[in-house]
């Protein structure tokens, strides 16, 4: 498998080359710094995101608080946790850091508030 | 009428109106008075959701709400009074006028003002798009204010012109709530946003970008039915042979933000025909001295960080105005040479400091060098791989006796 990867650690978006097979890099050419290596390696082994969304919230002038994974979680995984952040059913008040979802599917991540609905 | 007293009055609640508080606030001024139309502070960070902020400012990323939330919580500490829901209808030297529903209208006197206004986003009748005048058009901001802030979803078939960070933002908040976006727009050869949101909004969920095309016509009646785009030129003319159908039930616009200054203009500040915001020296000062910008007013910024940093700036150069310590002197105005679009600040006024100079470029390029030159004098140059008119370059220089300013970008 190869990959074409455009970093983003910064503005010079370098793009990365990776080619393996699961999990293990054989080549990687492109990169002009060692943090941009290690992008792309994860990148290329194991994509991760921060997902953010809304949740419902009941007996509040807001309808809706922000929400977050406290760290990053696997990229195919993003539609997975939007669908448990859609089943939220939530009360004010609700805090800024309070935990919503402990371990979201099985991620290890909690989902947590990032606005403050009082 | 009802009347308020303050030392520092800052008209808008948002990320530079908070951090321009705070900074008047810890540089000494007593009063500090925040002035905002809407319910709660925080202005756009309340509708942006996504993370991405503060990794200067705070080495983390942080999304809107958690980065407008840490100062809320400073502000408060340090006892900076707000007056919520309330419009500012004029602002002069020393006075802000503004109508609240409990109070009327109220008239502030400030010893200093910082102006806080922020920006607003270009629309369909800003750039002209021909066609019917059907439901389903939003300016992206609008459409993220629906969604994240009034449960609202605004469409199913999604096209988004312009590749602005909020537009792209959009696509991926579409796509994460079930939206097909079926593609991203853009008049330029080049992407108008960051590199990270293309990745991260675009390709990480599939959407295409195609760039030098634009939306030649929106079809519809009660509802957008369908948008047709078509390659552009190199005078970015449609090349109409090009032109296709997209079906779709909502377009968003993201084709840039204009500060919005209508204050600004009816007090007679100076407006810098190119960012069109107000022109300000490196403490941030307009051309009424007692009147001090930052943020989005000023210039459009793409990180909030340089917004916090800036109005930082506002609010201690405020502070020190209100206090009587801030003495107007003669300032060299900063030129803008090859490749650069603006400077922000203006004008500089000699002294033993040193100032940050942001600028944009006027278009891409590779392998450059930057420089700063007082006539044949070099005080800044640094190498740069590549610039892109998406994103803010900054070169900081002692200004001690200089005569003139100039920056610039060259071939390297």
């Amino acid at each position: 498998m190869t990959k074409e990867i455009i970093c983003t650690v910064c503005p010079t978006g370098c793009t990365i080359h990776v080619e393996g097979e699961n999990g293990t890099i054989t080549k990687i050419e492109g990169f002009s710094c060692p943090r941009g290596k290690l992008y792309a390696e994860n990148e290329f082994i194991s994509p991760v995101r921060i997902l953010t969304s809304t949740a419902k919230v009941k007996n509040a002038k807001s309808l809706l608080v922000a929400v977050r994974s406290r760290t990053p979680v696997p990229k195919d995984k993003l539609f997975d946790c939007m669908d448990e952040i859609r089943k939220l059913d939530l009360t004010a008040p609700v805090k800024r850091g309070d935990v919503l979802i402990k371990d979201v599917c099985g991620t290890g991540v909690d989902i947590i508030a990032t606005g403050e609905v009082l | 009428m009802y009347k308020i007293e303050c030392d520092v009055c800052v008209v808008g609640g948002g990320p530079a109106g908070l951090a321009a508080a705070v900074s008047a606030k810890q540089n000494g001024a007593e009063n500090v008075l925040i002035v905002e139309r809407d319910e709660a502070l925080g202005g756009i960070l309340q509708q942006c959701i996504h993370p991405g902020f503060g990794l200067k400012l705070f080495n983390e990323e942080l999304t809107g709400p958690e980065y407008y939330g840490r100062f809320v919580i400073v502000a408060k500490e340090l006892g900076v009074n707000t007056l919520l829901n309330s419009m500012v209808l004029e602002v002069g030297a020393k006075t802000v006028t503004c109508i609240n529903s409990e109070y009327g209208v109220c008239e502030i006197t400030a010893k200093a003002i910082i102006l806080a206004m922020g920006c607003r986003e270009r629309t369909r009748a800003n750039i002209m798009i021909p066609g019917t005048r059907p439901a389903g058009v939003y300016t992206a901001g609008t459409a993220q204010r629906l969604i994240n802030r009034q449960n609202e979803m605004v469409g199913k078939k999604v096209v988004i012109l312009g590749s602005g960070d909020i537009g792209m933002i959009m696509a991926r908040r579409m796509t994460l709530e079930g939206a097909k976006v079926e593609a991203v727009v853009e008049i330029m050869d080049f992407l108008a946003g960051l590199t990270r949101n293309r990745v991260q909004c675009l390709d990480d969920f599939g959407i295409p970008l195609l760039l030098s095309h634009t939306v030649v016509n929106i079809k519809g009646n009660d509802r957008v039915e369908s948008v047709v785009i078509a390659e552009v030129d190199e005078n970015k003319k449609p090349i109409m042979s090009t032109a296709r159908e997209i079906e779709c039930d909502t377009l968003l616009l993201s084709v840039g933000l204009i500060p919005e200054n209508e204050l600004t203009n009816n007090a007679g500040i100076e407006i810098n025909p190119v960012t069109k915001g107000p022109k300000v020296n490196q403490y941030m000062q307009t051309s009424i001295e007692s009147v001090f910008a930052c943020g989005n007013v000023v210039h459009v910024n793409d990180l909030v960080d340089n917004v916090s940093a800036e109005s930082k700036k506002a609010g201690a150069a405020a502070a020190l105005y209100a206090a009587g310590k801030l003495k107007k002197k003669a300032a060299v105005t900063v030129e803008t040479g090859e490749n650069v679009r603006y400077v922000c600040p203006q004008a500089v006024i000699p002294a033993d400091e040193k100032v940050d100079l942001y600028f944009r470029v006027m278009k891409p390029q590779k392998g450059v060098v930057i420089t700063v030159t007082d006539g044949e004098n070099v005080l800044f140059s640094r190498k740069a791989i590549k610039v892109n008119p998406g994103e803010m370059e900054k070169a900081t220089v002692s200004v001690k006796n200089i005569s003139s300013l100039k920056v610039s970008v060259k071939e390297a």
